[in-house]
């Protein structure tokens, strides 16, 4: 028997394909981003961070809209199913590992750029706000319960940081504009780019949003054989042992 | 029209009846006064131990006043819902068919009373220990300011407490849950406390518009949490 006619697979013909494709991709990207593309005239060679920093902080934000989308769906009585819940769930483990990331790369982007790991700019510590958000959320979604309790609870939770998450940025923003002087270099100055290095990016967001609906179809379906693992798991325990003592 | 009337009678007497069945449990318990309290207190002595000068201790006061408060909060939250999940008083409750707007109302009230007292006392802490100068007109502000932040946090504890009511390891789940989302408040409390005791030389009319933000977040999550607070109960 081959894995592929096994029913409890994550994996089918298209989520091979599109494996392979986002493989090629993300070998493209580092060709081009590492070695092709040349370095900037004022970042120099740091300037390849963003081929990987840029994308993650797209796609994960991409991933928290798709969480809240599919949170909505599941609340709403018309198109309640678990799988909207496990998509959510799917999306939102991806968008946090893309945080992260996004997060590190930018930090280490800008001690080189910056000279600091960090600055109190409003969009980085939404940023922040938004990890630990989701890191809470992932929390919740494994306080057990039977499965519909995890999905309304987590469902409950994705709604209220859509709620959260503009309140946090509009706070720091204010608290940022009244209480530092020290403003990010090179925001709003007029920056032309160079055509290689935006198709890299470009690239490089294609590659990211590749992967994230590849990881999200796996870890969906994961996440449904699971649920079937905790509904049957024991009753099917039980009954091969049986069998195997009538044998 | 008197069926909408009669709802929202029904959600007052409810709520009503769960604050003072939460602050007679207080009164009776006395975890707020004799343990949750004392902790504060000491928060702030521990601060001025980690900070080491009077200098630095005066210009950060508001700052630790509210941080005290949220972690202070935690405790309160968490003694809130183990009351609850306590032999299954919660499902107990839900029999009853009390609405559950009125149950988040009067949970949140009996929190946000409690929490006053908590950041009266912590008030009064840094007027002792870090020396905060408070005049009448900052007396007025920090009041509303007050009032405005403990109702916001009292909301949003009173969801996420509900929300991780009975599970497993919720102690440690409860703050990172809770801190993110109060950050506009620790935000806006502190500036507008930092008016109201004059720190900086900031005066006490830029304080007000703080408060907006801390209307906005208490009103938003109130709202909010008397209409989610059923769909996390009744499951």
């Amino acid at each position: 028997m081959t894995a592929t006619r096994d029913r409890n697979v994550t994996g089918t013909p298209f989520t091979r394909g599109l494996g392979v494709v986002t493989l090629l991709g993300i070998a493209l990207l580092v060709i081009l981003g590492l070695f092709v593309s040349p370095a900037d005239v004022t970042q120099g060679e740091s300037v390849r961070i963003m081929y990987a920093h840029v994308p993650g902080a797209w796609l994960a934000y991409l991933a928290f809209i798709v969480t809240g989308i599919s949170s909505a769906a599941y609340l709403w009585k018309r198109t309640r199913s678990l799988t909207w819940d496990r998509i959510a769930g799917a999306s939102a483990e991806v968008g946090v590992l893309f945080m992260g990331i996004s997060l590190v790369t930018g930090s280490l982007w800008g001690r080189i750029t910056w000279g600091t790991f960090w600055t109190w700019d409003a969009r980085l510590t939404t940023t922040a706000f938004l990890f630990v958000t989701y890191v809470g959320y992932l929390a919740v979604r494994g306080l057990g319960g039977s499965h519909h309790q995890r999905a309304r609870r987590s469902a409950v939770l994705a709604l209220l940081a859509v709620l959260e998450i503009p309140l946090v940025h509009f706070s720091v923003q204010l608290w940022n504009t009244l209480h530092q002087e020290a403003s990010v270099a090179g925001r709003g100055t007029d920056v032309t780019m160079d055509g290689l290095m935006l198709f890299s990016l470009f690239l490089g967001v294609i590659v990211f949003t590749l992967m994230y609906v590849w990881l999200v179809l796996h870890r969906q379906r994961a996440l449904a054989l699971q649920d079937m693992v905790d509904d049957t798991g024991l009753d099917a325990a039980l009954a091969a042992r049986r069998a195997e003592a009538v044998a | 029209m008197s069926e909408t009337r009669r709802a929202f009678a029904s959600v007052r007497a409810t709520a009503r009846l769960i604050a003072v069945k939460d602050l007679r449990i207080e009164r009776r318990g006395r975890v707020l006064t004799n343990q949750v309290l004392p902790f504060a207190l000491i928060v702030m002595v521990m601060f001025a131990f980690a900070l080491d000068s009077d200098a630095v201790l005066e210009r950060v006061a508001p700052g630790l006043v509210w941080l005290a408060t949220l972690f202070s909060t935690l405790f309160v939250i968490a003694r809130s819902f183990a009351v609850e999940s306590a032999d299954g008083a919660l499902d107990q409750l839900r029999t009853t068919g009390a609405p559950s707007a009125g149950i988040f109302l009067g949970k949140a009230l009996a929190l946000m009373i409690q929490l006053l007292a908590l950041v009266a006392v912590l008030v009064l802490a840094a007027v002792v220990l870090y020396r905060a100068d408070i005049s009448w007109q900052g007396g007025v502000l920090l009041v509303t300011t007050a009032v405005a932040a403990t109702c916001g946090l009292a909301a949003v504890g009173t969801l996420y407490g509900g929300l991780s009511a009975g599970a497993k390891g919720r102690e440690t789940l409860l703050p990172l849950l809770v801190l993110p989302v109060v950050a506009p408040v620790l935000i806006g409390a502190t500036r507008a406390t930092e008016s109201a005791f004059g720190t900086n030389g900031i005066a006490v009319g830029e304080g007000w518009p703080w408060l907006v933000l801390l209307v906005v977040f208490a009103v938003l999550f109130s709202v909010t949490g008397a209409i989610a607070f059923g769909s996390l109960l009744d499951e």
